[in-house]
């Protein structure tokens, strides 16, 4: 599943989605299947609450995507589903071509250790250490000591968190503990990653160093799939967005085309288009300028 | 290799969150293995000297003492025409004391015979064996039938008494069983508790550790890397236990059985378990009871 897209690639399958929406116009089947990929996919809890229902949809390699919607419109349920805790009732869940609810119930936690999850509630172990939390993670999927040691204070530059490797979680401000999360998630460098609500209960200006973090990880080639309702954050990020309402997608689109920008541009133009002067980093590490790519 | 360190290291610091009900539980296989230490010699000896008691079952017939060894061959040959009597055996006075010798070893009755002076004052006796055990009151009856005044009157005037090993049997018999019944079912209970508490002491351990678990299953660790340190606290639970309880039972027979059986024959001459083998029942037990209980808790509680 390891993959590097190139610009091209990204940009192809955004103008892929365009002619789709434009004419019904049938399009060669990419030679790899989608990173994900929903068909028909219905989720329906004990109870009979239909959280997802029809939803059908495929998301590229290297592609950065937002889920929006109301609360209780089947955003949270849809990266369950990804992970495999949830299984869909009917229609398929694709991952890499893989439908989730057939593998074996072994495979499962290995399908996790490929997808980099970030949770809403963050779901850091309040005991450990930020570089405890982060070695955790490689450690119950079978990592080596020498690569923990390697790997973790590495992640932790990436989210800029290097000066507060020996805090724990409760001695953290909201978005650094967001970017343990994010450091946890990455830290084996999935091909695709998953964020709930990265931005929620965050200020303007600690959304966008998220934010920003984010797009740093979509530029080195990880797929993003990020669900959150903060409508104003979506449509300056100019991506592909699903909207989901009562389970059923409603929209599928990209706001605008998009350039390539680095980093720091991308940090710049959003803080320009909301309003946040930087600067009020609110014990945020500014994240440096990324290594050119 | 580094894995078992993960896991035993994640048992003992999941071991020191909840030290206190560890603690009730470690102590608790020390009580259950300590009475198993104890129960289980008790219960071999006492089934053993069963046996012995059974396998002597004959009937003791006593001359007068101033009956001749004539008069008692004379009751010897009419007792061996009485059917289901296997064999007979003469025991003169000289054989009496011999065997009671015997029986009462080296210790302070012994030394008390060894003082008669020549005299002997145990009586004539024969020894009936019966060729079943069942027979035994009907081959007495026979020796010593009711005269027609209701008083008994034996087949031959030299016979004082019949000592009818029966009931010295039965009795011991009952005790025995009992003594088993109670010490078994105290034995079964405490293995229950064992049980239930190191299952507690697991339950708690993955309620004290939900967090970890969840995170640990949604990263992708596998099931049994979940399980593993759930399954080795409660082996430690249960070696600590058994361990510390089997050295006490070591000081134990040190310091009091040892010093005990020189002095006793008692103690001496029951054959029960050998120390080692019961070491390892012990802790093979507390190894079967302690996986037992934190599997069934796995089962129930770790949805995974």
């Amino acid at each position: 599943m390891s993959l590097l897209p190139t610009r091209r690639r990204r940009r192809r399958a955004a103008e892929d989605r365009t002619e789709r929406s434009h004419d019904d116009a049938p399009v060669a089947a990419p030679a790899r299947p989608p990173i994900v990929e929903l068909r028909d996919a219905t989720v329906v809890y004990h109870g009979g609450h239909v959280a997802l229902e029809r939803v059908s949809f495929g998301i590229e390699r290297g592609e950065f995507v937002f889920v929006v919607g109301p609360t209780g419109c089947g955003k949270s349920t849809l990266i369950r589903t990804l992970i495999g805790e949830v299984p869909a009732s009917s229609g398929q869940v694709l991952i890499a071509g893989h439908d989730v609810d057939r593998l074996p119930k072994r495979r499962i936690p290995h399908l996790r250790r490929r997808i980099g999850t970030v949770f809403q509630d963050f779901k850091l172990l309040p005991n450990r250490t930020v570089y405890d939390n982060v070695a955790y993670t490689l450690k119950v999927t079978g990592a080596g000591r020498g690569d923990i040691r390697r790997k973790v204070p590495e992640i932790l530059r990436l989210v800029g968190l290097q000066g507060k490797v020996h805090n724990y979680p409760d001695q953290l401000s909201g978005g650094e503990q967001q970017r343990v999360a994010i450091a946890r998630a990455f830290v084996n460098h999935p091909p695709l990653l998953l964020a709930d609500e990265p931005t929620g209960n965050l200020d303007p200006e600690t959304a966008i160093g998220i934010m920003q973090l984010l797009y740093r990880i979509n530029r080195t080639g990880t797929t993003l799939l990020v669900v959150t309702h903060n409508r104003e954050m979506v449509d300056k990020m100019r991506r592909r967005v699903l909207a989901l309402d009562e389970g059923r997608l409603v929209r599928d689109q990209v706001t605008a085309t998009y350039d390539e920008e680095s980093t720091s541009e991308f940090g710049v133009r959003v803080r320009a288009e909301m309003g946040v002067r930087e600067g009020h980093t609110n014990g945020e590490a500014a994240v440096s300028p990324p290594p050119r790519s | 290799m580094g894995r078992i360190f993960f896991f035993i290291a994640e048992a003992f610091r999941a071991l020191r969150r909840s030290a206190s009900p560890s603690l009730a539980a470690i102590v608790t296989v020390v009580m259950t293995t300590l009475l198993l230490g104890v129960f289980i010699p008790v219960i071999k000896a006492s089934s053993t000297t069963t046996q012995n008691v059974q396998s002597q079952l004959a009937l003791y017939v006593y001359m007068f003492p101033d009956s001749t060894t004539k008069q008692a061959k004379a009751a010897q040959k009419e007792i061996n025409k009485i059917p289901h009597v296997e064999r007979t055996d003469f025991v003169s006075k000289q054989e009496g004391l011999k065997q009671l010798r015997a029986e009462v070893g080296k210790g302070a009755i012994g030394q008390g015979i060894t003082q008669l002076h020549g005299k002997n004052p145990l009586p004539l006796a024969v020894v009936v064996h019966p060729d079943n055990a069942n027979n035994l009151r009907s081959i007495q009856n026979a020796i010593v039938p009711p005269g027609p005044n209701g008083k008994p009157k034996p087949i031959s005037p030299a016979i004082e008494e019949v000592n009818n090993g029966q009931k010295a049997a039965d009795t011991i018999r009952t005790v025995t069983n009992a003594v088993k019944i109670i010490l078994s079912v105290i034995a079964v209970l405490l293995l229950i508790i064992s049980l239930m508490l190191i299952a507690n002491t697991i339950r708690l351990s993955i309620y004290a550790r939900r967090r970890e678990v969840e995170v640990m299953r949604l990263v992708g660790a596998t099931n049994w890397f979940i399980r593993w340190p759930f399954v080795i606290e409660g082996l430690i639970v249960g070696l600590a236990g058994a361990g510390i309880a089997v050295a006490m039972l070591w000081v134990g027979k040190v310091t009091i059985i040892d010093p005990l059986s020189q002095n006793f024959a008692l103690i001496d001459n029951f054959s029960t378990v050998g120390f080692v083998p019961l070491i390892i029942v012990l802790l093979g037990a507390s190894v079967v009871v302690s996986m037992i209980g934190s599997g069934i808790v796995l089962r129930r509680f770790l949805r995974i």
